[in-house]
């Protein structure tokens, strides 16, 4: 039973993380009708922050006020975000699909390098984060504290986000803008206004997971490019552009890989995919998605 | 096929020898090549003419059919891995049965992956095609008993036509010589068959779908399966590439299935000019000389490359080919006036 409860904890962990970087990459789509391949690499680029922040700036510090670091890697994704979104993504809403995917995945390959380039090339964390929270027992096991702590924190954003779309007046007028950006700019939105706040939210998740994940894993080279694939596969199986669906599908992909890989280690990835391929010949929108 | 339009082949004819004019000096350009350069250029002018033929076979999905695949990678390292086992697993050495090898492995996942994809358009079709190149992936990935994990496998030269690299001979002048004239031969027989498609009635009313779906039906082609025998065609001439590509390198890793891999291929197309016949071929030789460049230039080539696509995404979308032709037809008309 205490190891059930273990497995379940880990799911939940890695759902956490994955709804953070799979809901901004699904919330850019559902507003701006882009898929952002570099998204993986900003989520990278939070972790790289804020580990620098924790082990660089402030190494050997023990003060239980470090854990107000933690956002530092999400504001400055987000500011990253705001700056890209109206320099270099908006001359590609109007253009073929084939040239935004390949208008990120430049940027893609310049973020992996600019990562290169200010941190270097070795792995850096910010374990005493991880450490200073110390262990909850569960029966006759030991759980990571801190790990808690990123489930709350995953829970809070999903939170956050329902209640910011659903229940403030920016929501309506992202969604308004969402379902018809035509007529939302006839009614007097300022969409461009909405697309720079819209892509700013969805790098400043990127940027938190990135920055709850590096206390208890190490910021490496290519952590990006692992975690867009994972986010596709969340989305997919939700639906490309539904908030829902990225929750339910960050569960689904958390729960499956959990059980993965305590069974069939050599299939983690595999069975992953799989499911994504299923999910989109059975419901070629996704689970919650809309089929136009 | 009998729905199609077919054009009659005294209007061919011209198309021809009008491709003749440009395709006969490239041609002996690229016979005298290992002349007139060194070793190492030659194996790179080599390693260019194998991501041209996955190229070719990549356009015909995006230029002609409209369907942009982020998954090539996937069919490439089929036929890596196809070659690799077969000298691991059942100790063949000849190239020529790799490559058949390589047809047939990728035709099965051709199929399987074709049967699934070409359901969907557009960003869907992207997404599924790089979920099941990733399957692939990780399964070469993770069964390291097999596939020799990261490590990968070591293939040795392989008998070009039953002959062996001689004992005394040095291996990078094996593959500037008698394996770039192997290449060469791959290569001329791919783009000739590619050509023959693409202005088959096939390839036409693949145009047609890429161009207007609703009609294309309306005149009676059977989209689904028009789509599924391009993926077809498109991954076993990926696959092909694959084959030619592993004597080249001499290893085989999973890198050589992995997604950004695929994007290196859509790249190289789109640098070239997808909207043309011989921009993925033009477009994968530069890339290759560019990539290999900025690689010896500096650590962050990736940045090199990375500035490079948004520039060309952002002023030169018609690619090298289609920015010549555009600037050819202005200087014709402006010679005219």
């Amino acid at each position: 039973m205490d190891i059930f409860v273990i497995h379940l904890f880990n799911a939940l962990l890695y759902a956490s993380v994955l709804f953070l970087i799979a809901g901004g990459l699904t919330l850019i789509y559902g507003v701006m009708r882009i898929v952002n391949l570099a998204h993986g690499n900003l989520f990278a680029l939070g972790a790289f922050a804020t580990a620098s922040a924790v082990s660089g700036w402030f190494a050997g510090s023990q003060s239980a006020w470090l854990y107000l670091l933690l956002p530092v890697g999400a504001l400055l994704v987000a500011a990253i975000g705001a700056i890209l979104e109206p320099t270099l993504l908006r001359p590609f809403y109007r253009r073929p699909e084939e040239y935004q995917l390949l208008v990120t995945f430049g940027l893609l390959m310049i973020l992996e390098d600019v990562i290169r380039f200010v941190w270097g090339p070795y792995p850096i964390s910010a374990t005493v984060l991880f450490e200073k929270m110390g262990q909850v027992s569960v029966g006759d096991y030991v759980y990571p504290k801190y790990n808690l702590l990123v489930i709350g924190v995953g829970f809070a954003a999903a939170l956050f986000l329902y209640a910011f779309i659903y229940r403030t007046r920016f929501g309506v007028v992202l969604r308004a803008t969402s379902q018809d950006m035509r007529r939302a700019a006839a009614l007097g939105v300022n969409v461009n206004a909405v697309y720079v706040e819209a892509f700013t939210i969805g790098c400043f998740m990127a940027g938190l997971g990135g920055a709850i994940v590096v206390p208890s894993q190490s910021a490496v080279l290519g952590m990006g490019v692992d975690a867009l694939i994972l986010a596709f596969i969340v989305v997919v199986v939700g639906g490309l552009g539904s908030l829902e669906g990225a929750f339910a599908g960050a569960l689904i992909v958390g729960i499956v890989r959990e059980i993965g890989v305590s069974l069939v280690p050599e299939l983690e990835l595999a069975i992953l995919y799989l499911i994504a391929a299923i999910v989109l010949l059975v419901r070629p929108a996704g689970l919650f998605g809309k089929t136009t | 096929m009998t729905t199609a339009t077919t054009v009659p082949a005294v209007l061919q004819a011209p198309k021809i020898l009008k491709g003749a004019i440009w395709a006969v000096p490239i041609l002996i350009v690229l016979v005298v090549a290992p002349w007139v350069l060194d070793e190492y250029r030659t194996i790179e002018l080599a390693y260019g003419l194998v991501f041209a033929v996955a190229g070719l076979g990549f356009n015909l999905l995006l230029g002609y059919t409209g369907l942009l695949s982020f998954g090539h990678a996937g069919f490439f390292g089929v036929g890596a891995y196809t070659v690799a086992f077969m000298v691991k697993y059942v100790h063949v050495e000849s190239m020529e049965l790799f490559l058949l090898a390589a047809i047939a492995a990728s035709i099965v996942v051709s199929v399987v992956f074709g049967y699934v994809c070409v359901r969907y358009t557009k960003i869907f079709f992207s997404i599924l095609t790089l979920a099941l190149s990733q399957v692939l992936w990780s399964l070469a990935f993770k069964f390291f008993w097999i596939t020799g994990g990261t490590d990968g496998l070591r293939v040795p030269t392989p008998r070009l036509l039953g002959v062996a690299m001689a004992e005394s001979e040095d291996k990078s002048h094996f593959l500037a010589h008698q394996y770039y004239y192997y290449v060469l031969v791959a290569f001329v027989a791919c783009v000739a068959v590619m050509w023959v498609i693409v202005h088959s009635p096939f390839g036409k009313a693949l145009q047609a779908v890429r161009d207007n779906e609703t009609r294309a039906r309306f005149v009676g082609i059977q989209i689904r399966r028009y789509r599924f025998v391009a993926f077809l065609v498109s991954g076993v001439f990926t696959g092909i590439a694959g084959a030619l590509w592993v004597p080249l390198n001499g290893l085989v890793t999973p890198d050589s299935m992995v997604w950004t891999f695929s994007g290196e291929i859509v790249f190289m197309t789109v640098l070239g000019g997808f909207r043309n016949f011989t921009g993925p071929i033009v477009g994968s030789v530069f890339y290759n000389f560019l990539k290999d460049y900025a690689v010896g230039y500096t650590v962050y080539w990736q940045t090199f490359m990375g500035v490079i696509l948004v520039i060309l995404v952002l002023v030169l979308p018609t690619g090298i080919v289609g920015s010549i032709k555009l600037l050819w037809t202005w200087a014709r008309r402006r010679m005219a006036r």
